[in-house]
């Protein structure tokens, strides 16, 4: 990918700015996310918390499906593929969706290695829990960053926990002087140049959304208010009891985050959310988040 | 980013900030040194120069103008002189034919055509002449960008490209469908602050603004 292209396949992110991307599962919920005002579909065969149910090996959708959606609906459409599995990101760039998540919802295909997402014209979002992932995927190409959360819960915690680690280190970055950002760097494994970069803008140089574990225009107004850029919402809109009425109160919610009596209006009458999981009752084995690093 | 923000003389210009890049166009307008107010309730519509409705989604845009008002209140200050500048998304948003749906805010007879040249990988930059707006070439970049197809009486057409139109203007209205607040060139944002009546001081401003890097957006989010 030639810097041109990069810098366009960010500044398309930059577009999704305050939005909502929401995930879905076939035409139906792609129509009704649209109507909602999702700034784009990730679309995918299972939502998270299915995924995390049914267990078993994730991987990219089938490419029909993708498709379908892509046809149904005019906004960006997204979808994602297995960490390291630059094969199932070669066949999503030809079927010519706008935005690849290499996705840590999926089983990863390499343990070792993320895609070289330098060799791709399309765009990739990358998941990340502090800010040297986020600066390592950033550095492998990667346009646009979103902390990781843990998906499929319905438990914001992991998503705050995630976007006030990246906010600390921006911000001991900023404050120290230079001399000290090479160990720092060294400690927390970001590539030196990226710190530097960061230091100076006092933010990730990409749009940087949240996601993994939104349920509640609350939850999407807190992500915001904690300096977000925008949000995913996974399983939160169609596993809860109306999704076009929650899906239409995120979006609210998102573009009004600072103002609670508009927050308030979006919150009332939505029906029951999705089902939570409490974290500390997921086995280690099946916490998402810690795929890929 | 700031609740407002409000420097240089005259009415301000406003930027409609529910969603899309925001950021970007309040970074040229501030360079320009043109009053600046964000635009997120009725109220905020008072008293401005004009109103620019920023790249983005054009359906989630037109969804959150529909609730609290802002649709209706937007239509009722252009008849009272707003000058109004919709780039990309905010181009279809305004358009009197929107082409397979119905419009949103009919406001200057062009035809748009959503999302017309395909998906991301074929968004490209460019690089055109326009003579009205700059004597210098300016660079133009296209993201999943929709085509005018056809403007009506009234529509004077300021860039026409093969087999499609970019940039358009009526009286009241400036429409682009490539987004100047991406790049160094302040041409189009000058243009707009000129038509809104305003003398932005910047008239010496150079026609690539050399220190603008595209990360300048960031200092409105900044930790």
């Amino acid at each position: 990918m030639d810097e041109k292209r990069y810098e366009l396949n960010v500044q398309l992110a930059q577009m999704l700015k305050g939005g909502v991307i929401m995930d879905v599962v076939s035409v139906e919920h792609a129509k009704i996310a649209e109507d909602a005002g999702a700034v784009a579909v990730m679309a995918l065969e299972r939502v998270p918390a299915d995924i995390r149910k049914e267990g078993g090996v994730a991987r990219m959708s089938d490419p029909a499906l993708i498709a379908q959606i892509k046809e149904a609906v005019s906004i960006p459409v997204m979808a994602k593929a297995r960490i390291g599995h630059f094969v199932e990101a070669q066949i999503l760039e030809a079927l010519k969706i706008d935005y690849i998540d290499e996705s840590e919802v999926l089983t990863p295909a390499d343990e070792e290695c993320h895609i070289d997402k330098t060799r791709f014209a399309i765009p990739f979002v990358c998941g990340a829990r502090n800010l040297g992932e986020a600066l390592r995927r950033i550095a492998e190409g990667a346009a646009m960053i979103r902390t990781k959360g843990e998906a499929g819960t319905g438990n914001v915690v992991e998503a705050v926990r995630h976007i006030r680690t990246v906010n600390r280190e921006i911000r001991q970055l900023v404050n120290m002087p230079v001399e000290e950002v090479t160990g720092f760097a060294k400690a927390n494994g970001f590539p030196y140049e990226r710190a530097l970069q960061v230091r100076k803008l006092g933010r990730l140089p990409v749009v940087n959304f949240a996601a993994g574990g939104i349920a509640t225009p609350a939850d999407a107004a807190l992500m915001m208010q904690l300096g977000c850029d925008g949000v995913f919402v996974g399983s939160g809109i169609f596993k809860s009891e109306d999704p076009a009425k929650r899906a239409r109160a995120i979006v609210k919610a998102t573009a009004y985050f600072k103002d609670p009596e508009k927050v308030l209006e979006a919150s009332m009458g939505l029906g029951s959310a999705m089902p939570g999981i409490e974290i500390s009752d997921i086995p280690e084995t099946q916490i998402l988040a810690t795929r890929g690093w | 980013m700031v609740a407002s923000v409000t420097q240089g003389a005259g009415n301000p210009i406003g930027v409609l900030d529910l969603q899309g890049d925001v950021a970007e166009h309040l970074d040229h307008l501030e360079r320009l040194g043109v009053a600046v107010r964000l635009v997120r309730t009725p109220q905020d519509l008072e008293h401005l120069a004009g109103l620019i409705i920023p790249g983005g989604e054009s359906t989630c845009l037109a969804r959150l103008l529909d609730i609290f008002g802002m649709k209706d209140r937007i239509s009722h200050e252009f008849q009272r002189g707003l000058k109004l500048w919709g780039t990309c998304a905010g181009a279809i948003l305004i358009a009197d034919t929107i082409v397979g749906e119905p419009s949103f805010l009919p406001l200057i007879d062009i035809e748009i055509k959503r999302n017309a040249f395909g998906s991301q990988l074929d968004s490209f930059i460019s690089e055109a002449s326009v003579p009205r707006v700059a004597p210098e070439p300016i660079p133009l970049t296209f993201i999943r960008a929709p085509k005018i197809t056809r403007v009506g009486r009234g529509v004077e057409i300021l860039l026409q490209r093969d087999g499609y139109i970019a940039a358009a203007e009526s009286p009241g209205v400036l429409v682009t469908v490539f987004h100047p607040e991406l790049t160094p060139s302040l041409a189009f944002h000058q243009y707009f602050a000129l038509k809104c009546g305003l003398t932005p001081f910047a008239a010496k401003v150079p026609p690539i603004d050399i220190p603008w890097d595209n990360r300048s957006w960031t200092r409105y989010t900044r930790l």
